[in-house]
């Protein structure tokens, strides 16, 4: 799960990392007032989970509280990457002497979180990676002990000389791992970690994404999710406890377990068309998912044609024919749909859907061939 | 022959009284696999369908059935508990089909089980089965068959809808193993690829790779290096936009790392034959295996 940039500041402050003040309008005349009572120059940031927002023009420095106004009148309702931005945080200027990278991933070939640190921060890590990797020390931390006070050292030795500033760099590295272990995190990231003509360690960017496995179990990070700023299907579909991603083609695809979801997707394209979603219904099946699931791809007015992909093992096809039949009653289709189903009780599936008027081919390739033709209006092979 | 389980593993059962553990061990038992013990802290004493013991502990239930492995069907916050305290139990093989574990628990787990010298499969995995002789997890028992060609994925359905494929087409299986859909699992593709090279009964591989890591990459350098058996591969995700989760937590691209070009590429540079669909994977192992 992403969450904001100044939702994450608040984790961090939480542990004590040195942040300048920062608050959340979501109209100008809030921009406005905040800018007003920071007085001097404020940075307006877009808050939208997507990467490349400075790009974008979604980051600006306004010397007024008017201008503070003007420029988020234009970034909130701005798009970036698709999604539209519905806050800006407001945050006074710092002036700034160097900018480091700090970071903390999970990294799945070492399967510890690694602390990445580099000199040359504020700009996009991969690139340093890619180009300068001498400008990056990489740590692996062992989670049974946690980050040692040596380590920390080390990380802040790699970024500054002066032990003035090695000292609270390396406290702000244990501060952003006890909220990357606290919040269930698979990344955080301080970009960037900058020193100021006083010698102050701050933090001026925060990102943070936390494992959605730990949301059970911890009611107050899932509280933090921004429904608002997720496609509204997205936010029906975990509701219904489905796994859902919208997609911009217009083959609906509703299919059992992952793995086969993205491969049915890949067969879609393989074929000349295009997938509307990814959707996977879950091993065990009942037929309130398949009625769940069909709301809400027949609610997409993009897709031309449905497809039922299912390979009944735990999931029992003809709980499948009996959602597909309760739904189909309850709304009529408007699209044709495609039914492939085989495994665990195929023929009463089968059986159920032909006493409803439906046909179901058992068969992977010749169900998406039929679907592509039928999504481009043409007629089923 | 066969890896990891054939027909003299003994099985424990965690979690055995719960929804899915009861429903599975009965699977599996039907299946033939050696189920000698459960464990439901509380329920100690009691029998499983009137013949499987019943233990508060692994500790107990190894201590009187000597047990070799366990099969963990306990909800995703007390599963890092259980793969652990299996471990430490001596169990030597933990197959691990909990979905929805927190990434961070296994960051402590895996070198826990390490040092146990144990080996764990999964989390979030549908176990592995051995045709005709063992299964250990969720695999359906009747869309197997003995044979030689090894099966490895990262996935559960796309793993069934290949091995189908396989059986109907008369290419039966050693043994199918499913690795599991998370970021940080106990086994990955180069162990399995491993265990098929130096097992006599596999004379061809099969492996079902996706987006997100690079398991699949580092699968193929050992590939080139180190296998003389066929190998055949196929990549799910071809249409998986970055950045977004696709189900599995682990298949995600991160930045511009972990996209099915970038494997596919691998695999090619690796002569590992890729199959573009899933019903290319017939006709490339036979072409292997001539």
């Amino acid at each position: 799960m992403n969450i904001h940039e100044y939702q994450a500041k608040q984790l961090l402050r939480n542990e004590g990392v040195p942040i300048p003040p920062g608050e959340v309008a979501s109209t100008p005349a809030e921009a406005e007032s905040i800018a007003a009572q920071y007085g001097g120059t404020v940075v307006v940031k877009a808050q939208v989970h997507a990467g490349g927002r400075g790009k974008a023009g979604g980051v600006k420095l306004a010397k007024s509280p008017t201008e503070a106004r003007d420029v988020a009148s234009k970034i909130l309702g701005m798009q970036i990457k698709g999604l539209t931005v519905q806050k800006v945080l407001i945050t006074p200027a710092a002036d700034i002497t160097s900018e480091a990278y700090v970071g903390i991933i999970l990294d799945r070939a070492s399967k510890k979180p690694v602390f990445m640190v580099s000199p040359a921060g504020g700009i996009d890590i991969e690139e340093v990676a890619a180009k300068t990797p001498d400008k990056i020390l990489k740590l692996p931390i062992d989670t049974r002990y946690g980050l040692q006070p040596y380590q920390a050292s080390r990380l802040g030795f790699f970024l500054f000389d002066d032990i003035k500033k090695v000292r609270p760099a390396a406290r702000i590295m244990q501060q952003l791992y006890a909220a990357f272990m606290k919040n269930g995190c698979s990344l955080a990231e301080i970009n960037p970690l900058v020193t100021t003509p006083a010698s102050d360690v701050l933090a001026l960017d925060a990102k943070m994404v936390i494992d959605d496995n730990e949301l059970d179990r911890n009611p107050e990070l899932a509280a933090l999710r921004d429904e608002s700023a997720e496609a509204p299907s997205e936010v029906q579909a975990r509701a219904a406890n489905l796994t859902f991603i919208k997609l911009d083609g217009n083959v609906g695809c509703v299919v059992n377990g992952a793995g086969l979801a993205m491969a049915t997707m890949d067969l879609v394209k393989y074929y000349g068309g295009e997938p509307a979603n990814f959707l996977d219904i879950g091993g065990s099946s009942n037929p309130e998912k398949v009625v769940n699931a069909l709301k809400i791809i027949t609610a997409d007015p993009s897709v031309k044609a449905i497809l039922f992909n299912i390979f009944g093992g735990i999931t029992r096809t003809d709980d499948v024919a009996n959602g597909i039949v309760t739904a189909t009653s309850q709304s009529p289709l408007t699209v044709p749909i495609v039914i492939r189903l085989t495994g665990t009780n195929e023929e009463i599936a089968v059986k159920i859907l032909q006493e409803h008027g439906f046909s179901a081919s058992s068969d992977m390739d010749d169900a998406v061939q039929r679907a592509v033709a039928l999504a481009k209006g043409g007629k089923a092979a | 022959m066969s890896i990891f389980i054939n027909d003299g593993t003994t099985v424990i059962v965690q979690g055995i009284t719960g929804r899915d553990g009861s429903f599975h061990a009965k699977q599996m038992m039907e299946y033939g696999t050696k189920i000698v013990a459960g464990v439901t802290p509380g329920k100690g004493g009691q029998k499983f369908e009137n013949t499987v013991p019943i233990f508060n502990t692994v500790a107990d239930a190894v201590a009187a059935t000597g047990a070799n492995t366990s099969v963990i069907y306990v909800p995703p916050v007390y599963a890092a508990d259980a793969m652990l305290e299996a471990a430490d139990a001596g169990v030597k093989l933990i197959v691990a089909i909990t979905e929805g574990v927190p990434v961070l628990d296994m960051t402590r787990v895996y070198p826990f089980v390490q040092e146990r010298g144990a080996r764990l499969i999964g989390p979030n995995c549908p176990g592995l089965i051995t045709p005709g002789q063992s299964k250990v997890g969720i695999i359906p028992g009747r869309i197997c068959t003995p044979g030689n060609i090894g099966v490895v994925s990262r996935s559960g359905t796309l793993t069934y809808e290949v091995v189908y494929q396989l059986t109907r087409a008369g290419l039966g299986q050693s043994t199918c193993v499913g690795i599991g859909g998370d970021p940080i699992n106990g086994t990955n593709f180069i162990d399995c690829l491993a265990a098929f090279e130096a097992d006599p009964d596999t004379k061809a591989v099969a492996m079902m790779g996706e987006i997100g890591g690079m398991d699949e990459q580092d699968a193929a350098a050992f590939i080139k290096s180190k296998m003389s058996k066929p190998v055949v591969g196929f990549i799910a995700g071809q249409t998986a936009p970055p950045g977004r989760r696709m189900g599995h937590a682990g298949a995600i691209i991160s930045g511009s790392a972990g996209t099915a070009a970038e494997k596919i590429a691998a695999f090619e540079a690796a002569g590992v034959g890729v199959a573009k669909r899933p019903v290319d994977f017939v006709p490339l192992l036979r072409e292997r295996m001539q």
